[in-house]
């Protein structure tokens, strides 16, 4: 059952509840809409003020109504399909790139009241819900199966645009958003190892996942830091964003996937590539943030789930601004280095040693020696990386060297 | 800190009063200041006294390179002159659709009759507002440009003191100290830029007195009546 532990739809599901969950969806794809808008907004205002612009400034107050500007004047371009292009992939490629987007979307907890244990749970219409669309079993599963479908609008695009620019940028991106989903997944698999309850198992929904983290027991310090760090990056690199937007690339390949659309289509691209900046975000709150938890100042407690849902997830999308405004793209080489070389297998040796601690808190080992012994190993396996990568090197240098015809 | 250094640049950055951009049109500052020698839409000028500078020799419609100046001259009225001279110009368009805006027709111009304003933000609807007739060329009795409704003027009063003109080559006045500077040619509304740098004489007077102090013409006894 996709939408199950939602207590909505553990009862008798009747008019009521159908309503509700249509509200729901209805709200969801409005929210997104609209963030859409204010991030796209958002990023240009915050990126003009950190290079010492004043960025969009004639539509509406303080430009907020640029984007709208912009919607507005690309739907009224003409909407070209290439000659060369396969038209019924061409046509639903800008479609695989929105859709994931807004399913992952609703599957995170946007609001509610996680204290006292409430796990998120608020009362209306005379029925218990979650304030989310969705709340499946598999849940940050799901969630990893959309950002690999994204990787195909983004191919797919590039692929049937029959053009070489497209051409290019599509093998980009399925190379390196390949590379990141697993970078991606050992940081999700490190909030799920931690996020375990007192029967030691673990539950993959987000709504649990956010419930394990309260009050503050953030997995931003409960997984030690570094699975946080790996997952901003690998989300950086998902998600196409600089440093890591080797595949749009602008001074390469025109605009690489994107060369070749216009009008509507192209809309549709802009749209999913802010939702889903939006949306990982979101999905950064939830796994590392604490969600839509935090304290209850005053006033009812489902109030506040929004404001800090609200407030923690500008402060992620701040960042990401902040970074495009301030790193360079990293070359290719460095792109798959930092990928292969250095996110998988710390986030591996990581994993490795959360299951230790976790093995030795249940066998009653001395945390003390686990953790050290875990950190001896951690260094050696880093020390014979190393090794084995300056050894493939000087092989290559000498390979390189080496008069011709002997190269074995 | 490297690579990771940028992002301590772009923090200092966020929230300073002083942009470096300015809002366009608005606020304090308005529009960015035009440089010296921009180029703008054009303007037939005047002597203090009214009477027309163009003489209708068609040096300008000869040295455009887009074609875009069209002129015929034709002999003045001596009971009513148009222009201090034989000859002025009856027809005078000028077709912005075409114009590039290279101010070779200023340089041209004998009599310092067309400059270019630095006026570049108009836009029309259609041809006929393109192409520009001597009715909206010629400036005005105070000397300033027409303000068409489709140009934007709001900063008439800044660009004023800066306005147009053209980069001499040599001394307007023949005046030694100008050799070989820069200097601007006069204009009614705007009056003569002060020296630049390098300059030591005063700018000229090139008001039609002068030029009819020095030399007798044929309109002084028409004109007689309008000095004072």
């Amino acid at each position: 059952m996709i939408v199950a532990a939602d207590p909505l739809l553990s009862g008798h599901v009747g008019l009521v509840v159908f309503l509700i969950v249509l509200g729901k969806a209805v709200v969801t794809l409005g929210i997104c809409l609209i963030a859409t808008m204010l991030m796209i907004w958002f990023e240009r205002k915050v990126i003009s003020d950190l290079q010492n612009r004043i960025g969009p400034n004639r539509a509406g107050p303080f430009g907020i109504l640029q984007t709208l500007a912009d919607g507005l004047k690309v739907i009224l371009k003409e909407d070209l399909v290439p000659e060369k292009s396969d038209r019924w992939v061409f046509r639903l490629a800008p479609i695989l790139t929105m859709i994931p987007a807004f399913i992952t979307f609703g599957m995170i907890p946007i609001g509610g009241d996680f204290t006292d244990g409430n796990g998120g749970v608020v009362h209306m219409f005379g029925h218990d819900t979650l304030l989310q669309l969705a709340n499946p079993d598999a849940g940050v599963l799901v969630i990893l199966a959309m950002s690999s479908i994204a990787v195909y609008g983004v191919m797919l695009a590039g692929w049937s645009s029959g053009s070489k620019y497209p051409l290019l940028g599509s093998v980009r991106a399925s190379a390196q958003m390949v590379s990141y989903e697993a970078a991606l997944g050992l940081g999700v698999l490190a909030v799920v190892l931690v996020g375990s309850n007192d029967a030691g198992i673990s539950s993959l929904t987000t709504n649990s996942i956010v419930s394990a983290q309260m009050p503050w027991g953030w997995n931003l310090w409960v997984t030690g830091l570094v699975p946080f760090v790996i997952f901003i990056l690998a989300a950086t690199a998902e998600l196409n964003r600089p440093p890591f937007d080797l595949v749009e690339a602008e001074q390469e390949l025109v605009g690489s996937f994107q060369t070749e659309y216009s009008g509507f289509r192209f809309a549709i691209f802009y749209l999913a590539e802010f939702l889903n900046a939006i949306t990982m975000g979101a999905i950064v709150v939830t796994l590392f943030l604490g969600g839509p938890g935090g304290p209850v100042l005053f006033g009812p407690g489902w109030m506040w789930g929004f404001v800090w849902f609200f407030l923690k997830l500008v402060a992620v999308l701040y960042a990401f601004v902040w970074t495009r405004a301030s790193v360079p793209r990293v070359r290719y080489d460095q792109l798959m280095d930092l990928g292969w070389k250095v996110l998988i297998p710390l986030g591996v040796g990581w994993m490795l040693l959360l299951v230790g601690i976790r093995v030795g808190a249940d066998a009653g080992w001395n945390p003390v020696v686990t953790v050290a012994v875990a950190a001896v190993v951690m260094v050696a396996c880093y020390g014979l990386l190393r090794l084995a990568g300056a050894t493939s090197r000087r092989l290559a240098a000498e390979a390189l060297d080496a008069p011709e015809g002997v190269i074995d | 800190m490297g690579y990771l250094g940028g992002f301590l640049v772009t923090f200092r950055q966020r929230g300073r009063k002083q942009r470096y951009t300015r809002e366009y049109a608005k606020g304090e500052g308005g529009k960015r200041d035009k440089p010296d020698r921009l180029h703008g839409r054009h303007v037939l000028n005047r002597y203090e006294d009214g009477m027309e500078k163009c003489i209708g020799c068609e040096l300008c419609a000869g040295v455009c390179p887009a074609n875009c100046i069209y002129v015929r001259g034709a002999d003045n009225d001596p009971a009513a002159p148009t222009s201090p001279g034989e000859r002025f110009g009856f027809v005078y368009e000028i077709n912005y659709l075409r114009c590039i805006h290279c101010d070779l027709c200023v340089e041209a111009c004998p009599t310092e009759a067309i400059t270019e304003s630095k006026l570049f933000e108009f836009s029309f609807t259609n041809r006929q507002d393109a192409i520009y007739t001597k009715a909206e060329l010629v400036v005005g009795d105070d000397g300033l440009p027409q303000r068409l409704p489709w140009e934007d003027w709001s900063d008439l009063d800044a660009v004023a003191a800066r306005s147009s003109a053209w980069v001499r080559a040599t001394a307007p006045g023949g005046s030694v100290d100008y050799e070989g500077k820069v200097g601007w040619s006069g204009e009614l509304g705007f009056g003569v830029k002060a020296p630049e740098l390098g300059q030591t004489a005063p700018a000229p007077d090139l008001s039609y007195h002068d030029v009819e102090a020095e030399a007798e013409g044929p309109f002084d006894d028409a004109h007689a009546g309008e000095d004072d």
